[in-house]
């Protein structure tokens, strides 16, 4: 087997007064594999894709994240865009906090708008951004330094149905160009089963691993995906799974 | 016009009844001139009453500069060291709470009493500080937590994030905390003047005291009004300057 991108290896979070948080969990991430985390709330899923990020330390065990400024990237539920700047502006922040010159920052901001279809927005400012362009905005300035791990905390959780839909596809086709490793929290099962090559339940709080789903079936996802049987099945094992890690707790 | 119209019928109405009274009652008009009266005084006196609002404004606004670079520079310096900000609160919440009439006088002495403008500026801007500081000091840590996150995570020098981050988050904290200042900064001068108690300074306040030794109620009146309309018209610009500002600040 080939050495992870980076990995939880028995971690333990312990908040001061709230007890344990997460844990003993351990995840190993393969170069360019879509993982989707899936649990009841307040299981640690974001939790541990904070560890991911270096966001935040384990009380014990061991975290191997990818090295680099900018290599690992985290889109947020909600889209986290500052206000007072521009969407090119916004994407442009991670390059210029790199120490990339702000005209070049800029050209490969409007690029990587234009990759999210918001060519035409990159002048506007957040509040002129209807929540699924925002969010898209988010994924760009993400995506703008072209990291090795991306880390999504339930990015879609705040939009509709189509918006969610539609997203899901981008967020896959712009995988397909770099292939970076993808860890996704979710509370939805079709779209765990629908974006990820491998689905990780978690049980209830604090959060161990409660079975993993394998979704073999090429990525980007054909059209009519969701209609097959083998996307009704891996819902179902996922489902299941999920049901018993709720029982686990009460 | 539906949320001008009941405040100017409300007006309206009690000017009339407040004149209706005054003749009916014979009340002398040194206890209540009546509404006609007050505003024959105004017209008489308006190049008077004019020229002390405008001293009053400008001292109050002087007032506002100063305690907007002192707050200011304050407020950034607490929010860089924690330490410095637990010192500073306390002593910061005592001047907030100390009334301003109870330190006039210890103002005007130091100040020395020929330069009662001097005094007042000072005074005005006290009560106008603590505002100012208090928007600016929670505008500072009033960053979107995920956002610092970000800044974090692209390795942002703590500079950075002063400049890029927490400053401009900061800016509609900054606006209401110098718009309510504003406000104080004219009771803060009105008062101060008032305790000063000399002609030097021929401020708003100084009209209403000198009318009112002299019982000229009518006259005492004419420069409340005054008062309060420049009070009022203060308000109605600094709100649409807020309104622009954060349009601007928004994009929207």
């Amino acid at each position: 087997m080939t050495d992870p991108v980076a990995s939880l290896s028995a971690v333990e979070v312990d908040y001061p007064g709230r007890g344990r948080a997460l844990g003993p969990f351990d995840l190993a991430l393969t170069s360019g594999e879509i993982v989707a985390l899936v649990g009841p709330s307040g299981c640690g899923k974001s939790t541990a894709l904070r560890l991911l990020a270096g966001l935040e330390g384990p009380t014990r065990g061991a975290v191997r994240r990818v090295a680099g400024r900018g290599e690992t990237a985290v889109v947020f539920q909600s889209p986290t865009l500052a206000p007072w700047l521009t969407a090119a502006s916004n994407v442009a922040l991670p390059l210029e906090l790199a120490g990339v010159k702000a005209r070049d920052a800029r050209v490969r901001a409007v690029e990587a708008l234009g990759r999210v279809g918001l060519a035409s927005s990159v002048d506007a400012r957040p509040a002129q951004l209807s929540g699924g362009m925002a969010m898209r905005a988010s994924l760009a300035r993400a995506l703008v330094t072209g990291p090795k791990l991306l880390l999504l905390d339930e990015p879609f959780a705040a939009l509709d149905e189509i918006t969610r839909r539609a997203l899901a596809d981008d967020v896959l086709a712009l995988w397909a160009i770099t292939r970076p490793t993808i860890v996704f929290v979710t509370h939805n099962v079709e779209e765990a089963v629908y974006m990820a090559q491998r689905v990780v339940v978690m049980t209830a709080g604090p959060g161990r691993s409660g079975g993993e789903t394998f979704v073999d079936a090429p990525l980007p996802r054909a059209q009519g995906f969701r209609a097959t049987a083998l996307f009704r099945e891996a819902a179902e094992a996922v489902s299941v799974q999920l049901a018993a890690a709720m029982r686990a707790h009460a | 016009m539906r949320n001008v119209l009941p405040p100017i019928v409300l007006l309206v109405f009690l000017v009339g009844a407040w004149e209706l009274i005054c003749r009916a009652l014979a009340i002398p008009p040194y206890l209540l001139p009546a509404p006609s009266r007050i505003l024959t005084a105004l017209l008489n006196n308006a190049t008077t009453l004019g020229a002390a609002a405008w001293r009053t404004l400008a001292m109050a606004l002087q007032a506002l500069i100063v305690a907007s670079l002192f707050a200011n520079a304050l407020a950034l310096a607490v929010s860089i060291s924690r330490t410095l900000d637990q010192a500073v609160r306390p002593l910061a919440v005592a001047l907030q709470v100390t009334p301003v009439v109870a330190i006039a006088p210890l103002f005007v002495i130091w100040m020395g009493v020929d330069h009662p403008d001097r005094a007042i500026i000072a005074l005005a801007a006290i009560v106008a500080f603590f505002p100012i500081f208090s928007g600016a000091a929670s505008g500072l840590n009033s960053a979107d937590p995920d956002l610092e996150r970000l800044f974090d995570l692209y390795g942002a020098t703590p500079l950075q994030k002063l400049l890029r981050l927490r400053l401009p988050s900061s800016i509609p904290f900054m606006l209401e905390g110098h718009k309510v200042a504003a406000g104080l900064a004219i009771i803060g001068a009105v008062v101060a003047e008032w305790v000063a108690g000399s002609g030097g300074a021929q401020g708003l306040a100084w009209r209403i005291l000198e009318a009112g030794n002299r019982l000229q109620t009518d006259r005492m009146f004419a420069a409340i009004l005054v008062l309060a309309l420049m009070a009022m018209a203060l308000h109605v610009v600094l709100q649409m300057l807020e309104r622009r500002a954060l349009k601007w600040w928004r994009g929207r």
